[in-house]
């Protein structure tokens, strides 16, 4: 119960919350319809302009309309990233994934579930306090990253991970990068809520558009911190779980039917 | 914007004027008193760099260094002293790379001055949108990686060096 409680704290429709936001939208400007701006604050952020804690990026898995066999949100990450996708890899054990599916079932009732598990950029994030170069760090708007730049690649960050989100990549990529993710042998890396495409306005990630266009619609993505925004609208009224809630990670992914 | 970085590429053709003896290229390179020089191609792209070519040339590394964390730490994505621009206007029309061949444009000079440098071992050498990257669709798409490795001719560590020349 009192679980429950703290999180409801945390949820975006509280009203402690939206107030907060009115203020932040105000502060940031100027314009004549507030849900415009509210728009704008998430999805339009200009690209001289850092990121910003008024915004905190979030998923929303419905896991009963994730469908059995499909993985189009696991080789749109691929393709968008630019990994190699583990069915393809030598070394499949070793294999860079970022997002991979799990098909679940319930041994007492043989229930299946069907769910994608990545990176919960959790607001306290356990691979950030272990890290011992400071190389995995939490962007003000929630996005849990590695700086490649610093990263030494003692994995430490993924033992720290409850959730085996991140991987090593193991081997030099020779150039099959994509410009627009670098990423590189002797870092650890994960998940990214596609950043770059969340910095150029997209105000979505590869899975969720690649979720959408089968038709499933079991992805949502969007600002949890705006309560206007079509993932706090689902939030509010969708039962949600976060995985391993008793850990209190306050996690920026939530699981419907689960 | 775009004029701006051309005029980077010129930039990068200036290198200490030192010698550097032990570097000796092919039968077009440029020399100067004897020595040889890098081969520093024009850009591919605008008129020219977004500083003057003799700051770039000393101070590259500077304001790629400052840009580079605050892009990563703060999500700030200005095309200036971006290194993603640098490679759009400075990737050559040959290999469609700044670092595939000893004559590219990050290559040539690095070579010479004997600076080995890191950034392409995460960074992608090619622009946005040239042939490697070209979006397949949606069934082979994860394939592309692939097409992109054969398309490369690789430079090796030492090469970028100097140290095998
Ligand atoms: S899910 Fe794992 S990698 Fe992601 S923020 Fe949490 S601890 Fe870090
Ligand atoms: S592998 Fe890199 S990001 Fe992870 S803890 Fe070590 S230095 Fe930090």
């Amino acid at each position: 119960m009192s679980d429950m409680k703290s999180m409801s704290d945390k949820t975006p429709s509280s009203p402690e919350r939206r107030h907060f936001i009115n203020a932040a939208t105000v502060a940031a400007g100027v314009t004549l319809v507030p849900g415009v701006m509210l728009i704008e604050v998430a999805h339009g952020r200009p690209e001289d302009q850092a990121a910003s804690s008024a915004v905190r990026w979030g998923m929303l898995v419905d896991a009963t309309k994730c469908a059995t066999g499909c993985d189009e949100c696991v080789s749109a990450c691929s393709t968008e990233n630019g990994w190699t996708p583990v069915a393809e890899s030598q070394h499949k054990k070793q294999a860079p994934q970022w997002i991979r599916k799990l098909e679940l079932q319930d041994p007492l009732t043989q229930l299946e579930t069907n769910l994608p598990m990545m990176c919960q950029h959790c607001a306290e994030p356990p691979c950030v306090d272990v890290c011992p170069t400071g190389a995995s760090f939490k962007r003000a708007d929630g996005i849990v990253l590695v700086n490649r730049h610093t990263c030494i690649g003692c994995r430490y960050c993924m033992m720290a991970c409850p959730y085996k989100a991140r991987s090593l990549v193991h081997e030099p990529l020779n150039d099959t990068q994509k410009p627009d993710v670098p990423r590189g042998v002797g870092c650890v890396e994960a998940c990214t809520f596609c950043v770059q495409k969340v910095d150029r306005g997209d105000g979505t990630t590869a899975c969720v558009e690649a979720c959408t266009a089968a038709g499933h619609n079991a992805l949502v993505f969007g600002d949890m911190n705006d309560p206007e925004s079509e993932i706090s609208k689902r939030l509010r009224e969708l039962p949600t779980k976060q995985v391993r809630a008793d850990l209190n990670l306050n996690l920026g992914v939530r699981y419907h039917g689960i | 914007m775009a004029g701006k970085i051309k005029r980077l590429l010129a930039l990068g053709a200036v290198v200490l004027t030192t010698a550097a003896l032990a570097w000796a290229g092919s039968e077009d390179q440029p020399k100067a008193g004897g020595a040889p020089k890098p081969v520093i191609t024009k850009a591919t792209k605008g008129e020219h760099c977004v500083e003057p070519n003799d700051f770039m040339r000393r101070n590259h590394m500077k304001v790629l260094l400052h840009h580079r964390d605050e892009t990563v730490l703060e999500g700030i994505r200005t095309k200036k002293y971006s290194l993603k621009e640098c490679i759009n206007c400075h990737a050559s029309e040959k290999t469609g790379s700044v670092a595939a061949s000893k004559d590219d444009f990050c290559v040539s000079c690095h070579s010479y001055a004997a600076v080995k440098i890191d950034c392409f071992d995460c960074h992608s050498t090619k622009p946005q949108g040239s042939m490697a990257m070209h979006p397949l669709n949606a069934e082979t798409a994860h394939y592309a990686h692939k097409l992109a490795a054969q398309a490369n001719s690789k430079v090796s560590a030492e090469e970028m060096a100097g140290v095998a020349q």
